[in-house]
């Protein structure tokens, strides 16, 4: 869908979008402060937004501040953003019952399609999400439950207008600002929003807006403030070739960061493309029910690579190449393009201070 | 892709233990049908393609299919007991009810032996991804020139299947060869790595297809002696194990580099795998 020119909402009358959204049957799901943390929840009104916060990131440090500004969305990202709402880091696959007589009955849970709007989804996030589609959606099986929440769920995405240190996404061609898969999309000016759409069903809303025409001056301002985050991110990916890293598995700063990784997985549990999980079964006591489960799980663990009588890798070293080959490098022949897309949150939430990005950097040769 | 694979991926289907065979001490086959009837007459499988089991309460394991895919409705399976799922299974009887996901994976391309000689080589226990290629072979001896099977060890006593090899070896145009890294007292065999076994094979050069299955250092020794002795890369295939848990290539857990083993394997053309084997931590 071609975008058109941006129309501008009053700061207030964003309220107004919620309340048709609810009207709609959505349920609203936004930003908010949490453990000290922005994080994605439910929300009722523009009151729940993180008004005048701003996150202050490195490798190992989330702090959040409030500016005093009226901004509901000058912030870089929190822990997660879209991954739980679609994939869920613990679901039942299925159920198994057994009678009296042995025999089992399997019953997979019905996947209704529950209507979900996020409010504030930016543009490392939407990327990321087009790869978790890709996974889930796009391959020879269709996750049916991904499948049923995504075809529920309507995007409102914000142009970033603030960028922690440890965003890159420029670097990797994600963002600051959202260019598609998006319902609508905001840009965040002082007195109101610049809106548009990117679908039909974003249109729909949009119509139903207070709008008026956006001015010159706003338009401007909104590229200016596109500049300048742009700008602000210092960090930068340097370019991986298809096995470029893979081929570099004798570096010796594997080791240097074998040395200091923790190996707690911290950084695929916040990734917003990572999607390994593992199944399990849940007995019920009376021993005649049991759930299949599946959960989140981390190339960091013990039992990933373990199969009978074989640990395929069996140090923090082969856990740690694992994970960031398959990001950076294989990824790009699995899904056509590298499975980062500059959000940070691997740096910022590992408690041993890794700096991905510098190691990546060291590894594929461009920072000797 | 199989169509009841694709619509019963996502939860198992249930099935009876129609019989049980010991093999070993520690191997079983577990020949299962499905309960439904429908699902009976829609399930069809290939020689390599494995099955997700499922153990009431305690969960699945992959195993290959080993019975012919002419009778689709007794479904073979033979599994070393090697942890908490497959002791489970071993523990089954006749009568009773598993749960079936599949057939998953890609399995021999056993079309592309037609009027050729077939080498399989296999190491390990019975490598029971093989048997089924040797089965669904020697059942349609007419279509391949000379069969050969060559099959190595750790321990002469590992061997099982013993009367199998030796009437295999009967049969006109198939040779079986046995080796064994190290031998008990009886061992009329050879005594020694399978590479030393691979000089005996007369194989049709430029007309063949190798299949190899078993561990990864024995797969790449064996590929690579038969690179040196003038067999073309893309004759050979090799079946591949990694932590499989879903099967469609959603978990993560068997990825080799780019690929995803339950989906994008477990058989593969050696030379798409041929600088993964033995990497470390791949």
């Amino acid at each position: 869908m071609e975008q058109q020119i941006p129309s501008f909402l009053l700061r207030n009358d964003l309220s107004v979008l919620l309340d048709l959204l609810v009207a709609d049957g959505y349920q609203l799901h936004g930003p908010q402060v949490q453990d000290g943390a922005i994080t994605y929840a439910s929300i009722t009104a523009l009151s729940d937004l993180p008004v005048g916060y701003q996150d202050q990131q490195k490798p190992g440090h989330y702090q959040l501040e409030s500016e005093h500004n009226t901004r509901f969305f000058h912030w870089a990202n929190g822990p997660q953003a879209l991954k739980p709402l679609l994939y869920p880091a613990r679901e039942v696959l299925w159920q198994a019952k057994r009678n009296a007589s042995g025999s089992i009955q399997f019953i997979v849970p019905e996947q209704a399609i529950e209507k979900v709007a996020v409010i504030g989804v930016k543009a490392c996030d939407l990327a990321a999400l087009k790869l978790q589609d890709q996974h889930f959606l796009q391959g020879e099986y269709v996750d049916p439950g991904y499948q049923a929440r995504r075809e529920g769920l309507l995007l409102v995405a914000v142009n970033c207008s603030y960028a922690a240190s440890t965003c890159f996404c420029v670097s990797t061609g994600d963002g600051p600002s959202a260019e598609s898969g998006f319902d609508l999309a905001l840009t965040e000016l002082d007195e109101g929003f610049l809106v548009v759409a990117d679908s039909e069903k974003g249109a729909r809303f949009l119509t139903r807006l207070p709008l008026q025409d956006a001015t010159a001056q706003q338009l401007d301002e909104a590229s200016q403030q596109h500049e300048t985050v742009t700008a602000m991110q210092t960090r930068r990916l340097e370019p991986i070739a298809v096995g470029q890293l893979n081929d570099a598995r004798e570096h010796p700063q594997w080791q240097d960061i074998a040395d200091r990784c923790l190996a707690c997985g911290n950084c695929t549990m916040v990734c917003p493309t990572c999607f390994c999980h593992h199944q399990n079964d849940e007995l019920v006591m009376k021993g005649d029910e049991s759930q299949h489960i599946r959960e989140w799980d981390s190339c960091f663990g013990e039992s990933h690579g373990q199969l009978a009588g074989f640990q395929v890798r069996d140090t923090v070293k082969a856990r740690y190449q694992q994970w960031m080959i398959h990001k950076l490098d294989s990824w790009q022949e699995q899904y056509g393009r590298s499975g980062c897309t500059g959000c940070g949150r691997c740096m910022s939430w590992c408690p041993a201070e890794i700096d991905f990005v510098a190691e990546a950097n060291i590894i594929g040769g461009s920072d000797e | 892709m199989n169509k009841l694979a694709q619509s019963n991926f996502q939860a198992p289907l249930s099935a009876t233990v129609e019989a049980f065979i010991q093999e070993s001490p520690s191997i079983f086959t577990l020949r299962l049908q499905l309960c439904d009837s429908a699902a009976r007459d829609e399930y069809s499988f290939m020689p390599g393609q494995f099955n997700m089991l499922y153990l009431f309460g305690i969960g699945e394991v992959p195993i290959s299919i080993v019975s012919d895919p002419a009778d689709s409705t007794l479904i073979d399976h033979t599994i070393r007991v090697v942890g908490r799922v497959t002791e489970g299974l071993a523990k089954l009887k006749v009568g009773d009810e598993v749960g079936i996901r599949g057939p998953f994976g890609r399995g021999w391309p056993l079309a592309l032996a037609r009027d050729k000689d077939l080498l399989i080589v296999t190491g390990g226990l019975g490598c029971a991804p093989v048997v089924a290629a040797i089965n669904f072979a020697l059942n349609r001896r007419a279509h391949y020139e000379n069969i050969h099977i060559v099959q190595g060890v750790k321990h002469s006593d590992d061997l099982i299947w013993r009367e199998q090899y030796d009437r295999w070896n009967r049969m006109n145009g198939v040779e079986v060869l046995l080796a064994a890294d190290a031998a008990g007292p009886a061992w009329p065999f050879h005594t020694g790595q399978i590479t030393e076994l691979l000089d005996q094979v007369s194989l049709a050069d430029d007309n063949c297809l190798v299949l190899i299955c078993g561990p990864e250092g024995m797969m790449k020794a064996a590929a690579e002696k038969l690179i040196d002795d003038g067999i073309s890369p893309f004759s050979i295939y090799v079946s591949l194990e990694r932590n499989m848990q879903c099967a469609v290539g959603h978990c993560g857990h068997c990825q080799m580099g780019p690929d995803f083993l339950c989906k994008d394997g477990p058989v593969f053309v050696y030379p798409d795998v041929r600088h993964r084997l033995m990497q470390e931590g791949i």
